[in-house]
């Protein structure tokens, strides 16, 4: 949204070039992939425009839906020999555009790779195709009492695959980590259609770690096709408290503290007044309406255990000035206190023609000041915004209400975004904390990486991917288009002075 | 900014020196992990004057600490606050630094349940062969900007840069701790403790040798009684579990100075990284289990070949940890995709081959 759409990145093709080119890439691919597979027709691609952020739309030139590895592979190497970029795509469910087609590319549908191939109670294991739904890992693995820990709220829908390409959290990652923590394996094909590996069932694998790096990387260094996941222990009993503040700043302060008395909540979310008053419209969960700001805290574990933490962090909000306090009786409350919470985007489509959703991340002690500059930039902008938060990692979700009809609401919604995603590099946080860079973000990453770092990431995308034909364009803006969006990069790291205050 | 940091231009100096002389440099801290890897070659690069800890903020759970600061000293800050590393970096002897933990990448018994040093990086910076100063990641928990070179620094033993600056998440020391101890045979050893791990218990750590398997519990107090009412075994008494746990994590316990006394002579201590519910391996010498299976230390003088055969046979890979003969590398050769990656990385970052030749792989 801050970035300027990717026709002034990517040069237009005419009309004849983007024939000749498909006629030319439909003829290699027929070759490889049965006739069902291939589509070309605009009618048939145009479901393929666009993912989760629908602002941005690009016509593939060709879909590819293989059916079986040798068929990845194949169409990888065709690709590579006639230089054809692939935006390799699963569901379809990301937020910043991460599979927007490439106009001159095939984009690689692996929805066909649905198969949970082997879930291993003892080794605590499942082996997916990178298809497979994040949810359906856990439904699978319920009947051994185990579950697959990152669950982003669109879980119903989104892939492991997609969840690896952007290193997926969840509401629960601060106490079970991202999906780069959940992770022991991965398989796939090089941009050259080699078979590759990385990872290992073991709890390492020799030289580099190169699959810390594959993890949210954006299908931009190799496609995977298949993920050895990590699973975990199902908690025997989960209980959630429902936090009433009259201060955002209180609720901020009761974050930090939670955390200073040793503890780690399986969740910690919160959520300002005016997205509250848009849940509770949508589902009806009972939430305080009058609070300026509402926590949800989640404890997991043995009954004796949730009891004992439950209280703690009783004590902890009640110091802190809590003026409403509800912990879950049982499963359907504790259900009904999120089902608010990870409804929050599907309720801000319905106060709203659009919304803008930001990621960025700010150190916890932070939350207040980020959100009365919000609330400035609100006034700024003439946009309103609305905020939910996994609070306890310090990742903010703002919901930058607009017309998209109107093309200046949508304008001064992109600048707010903008402004957003600097404030939090400002206060020492990132300008993406699990959606990804994809195509929305490039402008920003010009704030937070200084032009050597973007080289360098570039020099190391080249390292996997010599020709640079998997997803370009996205992640890592050009030294070009940086210095045409006149960003200044914010200096973190090596502080000169770190004992200064800063910002 | 970097000439503000007399340390750390002196560093961006002797790398501009280095490379204008073409001479290769050996990234060095404490010098405590210097046997493992390939053997040190080229000039010292030494990062303990770089040394301290930038910014700890108990509530954020998170620390940065410059790459010479010792490791004993960041842990002793982290204690003041009830706060720990929860991977247990082994400390093989005094004077390991920060810098030499994260680029080492090596965890100590909690590493099953816990997490890895890679799991717990956050952000870093780090000197390019080019000697560019650059960052990345940061100090909050979750950063999905751009790809996630710091953490690919832990455990690149230096081939990719220096390490100059990392910031780590940490976690609050456990409340309650329990050691128990069960006579089981290896293979009903193994067969147990992955069980344990697939139940919702505090199971923390575990360690077989000789007939015997010892499990961690690690959590809120009444989870730990609640799972010891329940596992039966015999309780160690505090201190003397705490003891074997800092041996075995240190490698000062009777198994490890037993190899590396023997390490000495003909035979080699390998450590094999495999899948955890492998069968136990059928190879000769003295067999150590850690990470509930998916750690053996063998101490043997069978041929390497054997040894690392075993291992990729049940999906594993092997490590000549210590032994006098290194000729066939001390890590298992890759696959032809990745052993291409590697060395178009180090082209990528150390384009000169400046930094430690030869310690992770002959070519890189």
């Amino acid at each position: 949204m801050n970035a300027p759409l990717p026709a002034a990145a990517i040069p237009a093709p005419t009309e004849a070039e983007r024939r000749g080119r498909q006629t030319e890439v439909v003829a290699a691919l027929s070759g490889v992939l049965p006739r069902h597979a291939l589509l070309w027709q605009r009618e048939d691609t145009t479901p393929y425009e666009c993912d989760g952020l629908t602002a941005y739309r690009q016509q593939p030139l060709v879909v590819a839906l293989p059916e079986t590895e040798t068929q990845v592979s194949a169409v990888l190497q065709a690709c590579h020999r006639l230089q054809v970029p692939v935006v390799a795509r699963g569901a379809g469910t990301g937020l910043s555009g991460g599979a927007l087609p490439h106009a001159m590319g095939v984009v690689l549908s692996l929805a066909k790779f649905n198969r949970i191939l082997e879930v291993d109670a003892l080794a605590r294991t499942a082996r997916v195709q990178c298809g497979v739904r994040n949810l359906a890992i856990s439904e699978a693995a319920a009947r051994h009492g185990l579950y697959y820990a990152p669950d982003p709220s669109s879980q119903i829908a989104c892939t492991i695959g997609g969840n690896v390409a952007e290193n997926s959290g969840g509401v629960h990652c601060l106490k079970y980590g991202l999906t780069l923590h959940n992770v022991l394996q991965v398989k796939g094909f090089t941009a050259e259609g080699e078979p590759v590996q990385f990872g290992s069932r073991a709890l390492d694998a020799a030289g580099l770690d190169l699959l810390a790096v594959m993890i949210g990387s954006e299908g931009m260094l190799a496609v995977v096709t298949e993920v050895v996941v990590r699973l975990i222990p199902k908690p025997q009993l989960a209980r959630c408290i429902m936090a009433s503040f009259d201060d955002i700043a209180a609720a901020g302060n009761a974050v930090a503290s939670i955390i200073a008395a040793g503890i780690i909540p399986a969740g910690l979310e919160m959520m300002d007044k005016p997205m509250t008053a848009a849940v509770e419209d949508f589902v009806h969960a009972g939430y305080d309406l009058n609070a300026e700001a509402i926590l949800l805290c989640e404890s997991d574990g043995t009954p004796e255990e949730v009891n004992e933490e439950i209280n703690r962090m009783l004590d902890v909000l009640t110091g802190c000035g809590a003026t409403r306090l509800e912990v879950s009786r049982d499963e359907a409350q504790r259900l009904k206190f999120w089902s608010g919470r990870k409804n929050a985007f599907p309720a801000s489509g319905r106060i709203s023609p659009d919304y803008m959703c930001m990621d960025s991340t700010i150190p916890r002690k932070r939350i207040a000041d980020i959100l009365l500059a919000i609330a400035s930039m609100e006034q700024k902008y003439q946009l309103r915004c609305v905020n939910v938060f996994h609070a306890g990692d310090g990742n903010l979700h703002p919901l930058i209400l607009f017309d998209a009809n109107d093309a200046d609401q949508l304008h001064r919604a992109e600048a707010f975004g903008a402004e957003i995603l600097e404030t939090s590099v400002a206060l020492g946080g990132t300008v993406t904390g699990e959606h990804g860079v994809g195509i929305e973000k490039l402008g920003s990453m010009c704030v937070q990486f200084s032009p050597e770092e973007r080289e360098q990431m570039l020099a190391l995308k080249a390292a996997f991917d010599p020709a640079g034909l998997l997803n370009p364009g996205k992640v890592i803006p050009t030294l070009h288009r940086c210095a045409e969006g006149g960003k200044m990069v914010v200096r973190k790291g090596l502080l000169p002075f770190p004992e200064l205050p800063r910002f | 900014m970097s000439s503000h940091d007399p340390a750390l231009q002196a560093l961006i100096d002797r790398i501009a020196e280095a490379r204008a002389r073409g001479t290769p440099l050996c990234i060095r801290g404490g010098g405590t992990k210097a046997f493992y890897g390939g053997a040190p070659q080229g000039e010292p690069l030494d990062l303990r004057p770089l040394a301290g800890i930038s910014s700890y903020e108990p509530t954020e759970l998170v620390v940065s600490a410059r790459a010479g600061t010792l490791l004993k000293d960041l842990e002793a800050a982290l204690a003041e606050h009830g706060q720990c590393l929860p991977f247990e970096p082994p400390r093989f002897a005094a004077g390991g630094t920060v810098g030499g933990m994260v680029a080492a990448g090596l965890s100590g018994p909690a590493r099953a349940s816990m997490g890895a040093v890679r799991d717990y990086v956050l952000g870093a910076s780090l000197l390019t062969g080019r000697g560019e100063l650059l960052s990345f990641g940061g100090q909050v928990m979750k950063n999905v900007a751009g790809y996630d070179v710091s953490r690919l620094l832990a455990g690149s033993l230096g081939v990719l840069g220096a390490i100059c600056e990392v910031s780590l998440k940490v976690l609050p020391q456990p409340p309650a701790t329990l050691t128990l101890r069960f006579d089981l045979g290896q293979e009903q050893a193994l067969q147990a403790v992955n069980t344990l791990a697939g139940k919702p218990l505090p199971l923390n750590a575990s360690a077989w040798w000789d007939g015997t398997l010892v499990v961690r519990l690690s959590g809120a107090a009444a989870a730990v009684q609640a799972a010891r009412a329940q596992l039966g075994g015999e309780e160690i008494p505090a201190e003397m579990a705490a003891a074997f746990w800092q041996g075995l994590r240190d490698h000062s316990d009777e198994f490890f100075v037993g190899a590396r006394r023997a390490s000495e002579g003909a035979a080699a201590l390998w450590r094999l990284s495999v899948p955890p519910t492998a069968p136990p391996l059928q190879l000769s010498g003295e067999q150590l289990i850690e990470w509930h299976g998916g750690l053996r230390w063998l101490c043997t003088s069978t041929p390497g070949a054997v040894v690392r055969s075993a291992a990729e046979q049940v999906g594993g890979h092997a490590t000549l940890f210590l032994g006098r003969d290194k000729s066939a590398g001390a890590f298992a050769p890759l696959a032809p995709p990745l052993e291409r990656i590697h060395r178009e990385l180090k082209r990528a970052f150390d384009p000169d081959h400046l930094f430690n030749p030869g310690r992770l792989y002959p070519t890189l």
